[in-house]
C-alpha cells in the first residue's frame, strides 16, 4: 500500500515524501517501516497518529488497514 | 437564542439525549459546596510557597537556603538539587508528548532560569506569613543574562540562546551552531509559484498575536502528603488526575503505583490544566517535613509561572481566480514556545488551511523558545492563531472580488471526499451545512448602522479519542451509578449520566455520575483535546450495553427461559417466550435480587477510542466602533457548528459561548505586556483584561448535527471549535467597521484610534 509520511519522518527516509510497504494493522505497518528504515517504526509507533481511510488512529496497533487503505502519517494531535 | 438543525441519523426516538436535564454539579455550584484545588485541608498541614526568579534569563550562580531552614516555623526548603535528574524523553502522559526532562526542568530550575517567573526553590512552614519571611531568606546569586522574548528576535541569528544543545530540527541541513529554532515542519501541494502566476487576484498579509493565558478563574492549587511508608497522596485541580500522577512519578523518580491523586472539582482549565507545576513541588516539600503540604497559586504567580499559549507571526498570501476558486497558498507561522520547546505550531500547520479545498500550497511553521512561560495547551492549541491570518485573508480576498465572505467560503470548502489539507481524505463533515447555517442566519442578512461592521470567520479541529475507563455499578434499589477517570470540566458527569440513562432505559434522575481517583478507576488520559464526550462517553455506552446483556441473562435465569427470549424495554426485561407471561421485571427488581442470580451488577470498560470526527465552525460577528475613542463594542455575535449530535445541548451551547467569550478577550483585549527587563507588567486581572459578561452580547448558537458514526449517538468534540473562529471574525468586522486592516492583536483602543488618525481622507 501507499503511505504518505508527515515532514517530521523524512530525516529517516533520506527526504522520501511517500512509501510502498505491506500491512494489514497499525502494527505491522510500524514494522514494516522500522524495517525499511530503521528508527522510523520507532518514531512513528511514540509520535506520529496514522490516518487510515480518512480516520485518525493514536496508539492503535490492532486498527486494521486493507489492501487499498489510504494511509496518511501526522504527527500525534493533542488539545486543550 | 439557539437552534438545532438535526440531520442526525442515530438511534431513535431518543428519550434522554438531546434533552436538558439539571445539570448535577450545578447545586453544588452555586452554593458553594463544591470542594476546588484550594478547599481541602489536612491536619498538620503546612503552606508551600515559591521563590521565583526576577530575571528573564539568568545562570543560577548559587543558592544559599541556610538562613531560611534556621527561621523557626520552616519544615522544609528545596531546590532543583533535591530533584533527580530526568533523562530527556518524550512522554505521552497527558494528551500530547511532553520531554520530561522540560517538564522537570520548568516545575523548578536547575543551571538556569529561563523567565520571570520560574521557581527556583519553595519552602513549606506552618503558616503563610512565616513561608513569606523565609522565601526572602533565601539567598539567590545569579549571572543576568540577555534575554529575548519577541519571536522573530529570537529567530535571529545573533539572539541570545536559551538551550546550548538546541539544534534545529525538520532543515535539509543539521545545523552546526545552536539556536531557539526548535524545529520546522512544512507541507504542501501541488506547485504554489505556478498557481499564484496564473491566479486572478492575490492577496497578502502579515500578521501578529501576543501570548495570552487560558485565563482560568481558580488558580493552581493543591494539597500533596509523602508517608513515611513512602505511600504518596496528591489532591489537586486538574484535567487529568492521572496525567497528575504520571508526571509527579516522573519528576520525583517515583512508581506510578505509589501516588494516589484525587481529582478536585475544577475551576475552569481549558487546556492549561494539562500538566503540573506545584504537585512535585509539595510533594517534595512532604516527604522533608513530614507533613502534608497545601500550596495555592496566586493570580501573579498563575500569569508568570503557567502556560500562556503563543504569540506568534503569521504571514498568508492566497491566489485566486476571478470566480472566486482559490488556487494556491502560503502560510508562513512563527510561534512562540516559551522556555522550553513545544509550541502548537505543528497544529496550527495542519488546521490553517484545513477549511479549504486549495489545490497548490505550502504551509511552514516555525518553533520557537524564548525568555517567556513554556506554553501550555489551549482550547485547540495553535488553530486559532493560524485561522486568524487565513481568515482575515480570506476576507480580504472576497473584499477584492467583490464576493459575499460566505460564498467566497462555500466555493471553497472541503466536504466528503475532499483530502484536508494535513493528508487524509475527509468522511462525514459538516462544513458545508455549518456555512449555510450562518448564511440562514438572521443575523446574516441584518442591517448595520455607521460605525458599524461584520465579520466572518470558519474554524477546524480535529477532536480526538483516545483511553478512556468507565465503570458502572446498579445498587440493590436499582439506581446507578457511572464512575469515570476525567475531571469534569464541560458538564460530562451530566452528558455521561444521560448516556447511560439513554442506554439502560431508566431515568436521569436514577443515575449518578462520579469522579475517582487514581486508585479506584483504571487509566483515563486527560479531558481535553474535546475527547470526553466522545472516547468517555462511547466507555459509558459500552458498560451500560454490558449491565443491560447482564440483566437480561439474570430475568432468563429467574423467569427460566432462554437468554435470547428476553428483551431489555425502557429499563425493564421483557419475557418474549409466549408459554409464559411474566410481569415485566425492572432494573430494580433485577437488582433487588442480583445476590441469587450472580452477584453484585456492574460492569467495566477500557477502552482506546478512534475515530473522532473534526468540527467546524462558522461565526458570524457585528462590532461597533466609537470613532472618538477606538472602543470596540461586539454587538452581536453567532456561532455555528457542526456538533455531530448534542447530546446536552444547554452545555453544547455554553462550550460554544465560552469558546466565542475567550476568543473575543484574545482579539480586543488579551496579552501579555513585558518591560524591557522581560518582567510580566500586566500579571492580574485588573490589567489583563478578560472580557466580563457586561461586554458580550448573548452569544447565538446554532448547533449543526451531522453525526458521527463512530459515536453510539453521533457526538463529536464541540469545546475548541468554538474558540478558532473569533479572533479572525471580530477582525473582520472592525475591518468593514473602519474600512482599514488591522493585523496586530489585541485590537485595543490605542491601536485603532492609530489606524483611524492614520487613514486617508
Amino acid at each position: 500500500m501507499h503511505v504518505v509520511l508527515s515532514s517530521d519522518c523524512y530525516d529517516f527516509t533520506g527526504g522520501l515524501k511517500e512509501v510502498e510497504v505491506e500491512a494489514d494493522t497499525v502494527r505491522r505497518l510500524i514494522t514494516a517501516l522500522e524495517a525499511r528504515f530503521p528508527g522510523l517504526g520507532d518514531f512513528v509507533n511514540r509520535r506520529m497518529a496514522v490516518a487510515i481511510d480518512g480516520e485518525i488512529h493514536q496508539d492503535a496497533w490492532m486498527s486494521p488497514i486493507g489492501p487499498d487503505s489510504e494511509i496518511y502519517l501526522i504527527p500525534k494531535i493533542g488539545g486543550g | 437564542m439557539s437552534d438545532v438543525l438535526d440531520k442526525a441519523d442515530v438511534q431513535s426516538p431518543l428519550k434522554i439525549v438531546g434533552t436538558r436535564p439539571i445539570r448535577p454539579d450545578g447545586a453544588d455550584k452555586v452554593t458553594g459546596r463544591a470542594a476546588y484545588g484550594a478547599d481541602l485541608n489536612m491536619p498538620g498541614q503546612l503552606v508551600g510557597k515559591v521563590l521565583r526568579s526576577p530575571h528573564a534569563h539568568g545562570r543560577i550562580v548559587s543558592i544559599d537556603t541556610r538562613k531560611a531552614r534556621a527561621l523557626p516555623g520552616v519544615k522544609a526548603v528545596v531546590t532543583g538539587a533535591d530533584f533527580p535528574d530526568v533523562a530527556s524523553e518524550m512522554h505521552e502522559g497527558g494528551e500530547a508528548a511532553s520531554n520530561l526532562r522540560d517538564l522537570a526542568m520548568n516545575v523548578i530550575a536547575r543551571e538556569k532560569a529561563l523567565y520571570d517567573g520560574h521557581a527556583v526553590a519553595a519552602v513549606a512552614a506552618v503558616s503563610a506569613a512565616i513561608a513569606d519571611e523565609a522565601l526572602s531568606l533565601i539567598s539567590v546569586t545569579y549571572e543576568v543574562l540577555p534575554h529575548v522574548l519577541d519571536v522573530e528576535a529570537a529567530m535571529a541569528p545573533d539572539a541570545p540562546v536559551l538551550h546550548a544543545s538546541m539544534f534545529t530540527e525538520g532543515q535539509e541541513t543539521r545545523p552546526t551552531v545552536a539556536s531557539n529554532i526548535v524545529k520546522r515542519n512544512r507541507m504542501g501541494r501541488g506547485d504554489p509559484a505556478q498557481a499564484f502566476a496564473a491566479a486572478d487576484v492575490v492577496v497578502e498579509g502579515r500578521y501578529t498575536t501576543q501570548a495570552v493565558h487560558q485565563g482560568y478563574i481558580e488558580p493552581h492549587a493543591c494539597v500533596a502528603s509523602w508517608a513515611e511508608d513512602g505511600q504518596c497522596e496528591v489532591w489537586s485541580s486538574s484535567q487529568g488526575q492521572f496525567m497528575v500522577r504520571t508526571y509527579c512519578a516522573k519528576v520525583l523518580g517515583l512508581e506510578v503505583s505509589s501516588i494516589r491523586v484525587t481529582p478536585a472539582e475544577i475551576g475552569g482549565g481549558f487546556g492549561g490544566k494539562t500538566t503540573v507545576y506545584l504537585e512535585p513541588l509539595a510533594l517534595a516539600l512532604s516527604r522533608q517535613a513530614g507533613h502534608p503540604v497545601k500550596m495555592v497559586m496566586t493570580r501573579d504567580e498563575v500569569f508568570r509561572a503557567t502556560g500562556p499559549t503563543s504569540g506568534a507571526v503569521i504571514l498568508v498570501k492566497l491566489g485566486a481566480k476571478a470566480d472566486g476558486t482559490i488556487v494556491a497558498a502560503d502560510v508562513e507561522l512563527k510561534f512562540q514556545a516559551g522556555a522550553y520547546a513545544g509550541s502548537p505550531v505543528g497544529a496550527a500547520s495542519m488546521t490553517a488551511l484545513a477549511c479549504y479545498d486549495i489545490e497548490n500550497f505550502t504551509i511552514t511553521g516555525w518553533d520557537v523558545v524564548t525568555n517567556t512561560p513554556k506554553v501550555a495547551a489551549y482550547r485547540a492549541p495553535g488553530a486559532p492563531i493560524a485561522a486568524f491570518g487565513v481568515e482575515c485573508a480570506i476576507d480580504d480576498l472576497a473584499r477584492k472580488l467583490g464576493m459575499d465572505p460566505i460564498a467566497l467560503r462555500e466555493k471553497n470548502a472541503v466536504r466528503n471526499g475532499v483530502k484536508a489539507a494535513y493528508g487524509p481524505t475527509f468522511q462525514n463533515i459538516g462544513f458545508l451545512e455549518t456555512l449555510a447555517a450562518a448564511r440562514n442566519s438572521d443575523h446574516y442578512s441584518a442591517p448595520l448602522g455607521p460605525n458599524q461592521g461584520r465579520g466572518v470567520a470558519a474554524g477546524f479541529w480535529f477532536n480526538v479519542g483516545g483511553e478512556s475507563t468507565v465503570a458502572l455499578h446498579v445498587g440493590e434499589d436499582g439506581s446507578v451509578v457511572v464512575v469515570t477517570g476525567n475531571p469534569d470540566i464541560g458538564g460530562s458527569r451530566a452528558t455521561m449520566a444521560m448516556m447511560a440513562a439513554e442506554t439502560l432505559g431508566v431515568p436521569m434522575d436514577r443515575v449518578r455520575a462520579r469522579v475517582a481517583d487514581t486508585a479506584s478507576i483504571g487509566f483515563s488520559m486527560v479531558t481535553g483535546g474535546s475527547r470526553t464526550t466522545f472516547a468517555t462517553g462511547m466507555a459509558v455506552v459500552q458498560a451500560a450495553e454490558k449491565v443491560v446483556a447482564d440483566l437480561k441473562r439474570r430475568a432468563a435465569l429467574t423467569w427460566d427461559v432462554a437468554a435470547d427470549k428476553v428483551e431489555w424495554r425502557d429499563g425493564a426485561a421483557i419475557c418474549l417466550d409466549p408459554t409464559k407471561d411474566p410481569k415485566p421485571l425492572t432494573l430494580g427488581d433485577i437488582a433487588a435480587n442480583s445476590a441469587m442470580t450472580g452477584g453484585p451488577i456492574s460492569a467495566q470498560v477500557s477502552l482506546n477510542a478512534q475515530g473522532a470526527g473534526p468540527g467546524f465552525g462558522v461565526h458570524v460577528c457585528d462590532v461597533e466602533i466609537d470613532p472618538e475613542t477606538g472602543h470596540v463594542t461586539v454587538l452581536r455575535y453567532t456561532a455555528a457548528q457542526d456538533v455531530g449530535k448534542a447530546i446536552h445541548p444547554a452545555y453544547v451551547e455554553g462550550q460554544i459561548q465560552g469558546g466565542v467569550a475567550q476568543g473575543v478577550g484574545w482579539a480586543l483585549n488579551e496579552e501579555y505586556i513585558f518591560d524591557r527587563a522581560g518582567k510580566m507588567e500586566n500579571a492580574g486581572f485588573l490589567d489583563y483584561r478578560v472580557p466580563v459578561a457586561s461586554d458580550l452580547p448573548m452569544i447565538d448558537a446554532i448547533m449543526v448535527e451531522v453525526a458521527n458514526p463512530r459515536h453510539p449517538f453521533g457526538a463529536k468534540g464541540v469545546g475548541e471549535v468554538p474558540i478558532v473562529p473569533p479572533l479572525a471574525a471580530v477582525a473582520n468586522a472592525v475591518r468593514g467597521a473602519i474600512g482599514v486592516r488591522m493585523t496586530d492583536l489585541p485590537l485595543s483602543p490605542p491601536k485603532i484610534r492609530a489606524a483611524l488618525d492614520a487613514k486617508p481622507g
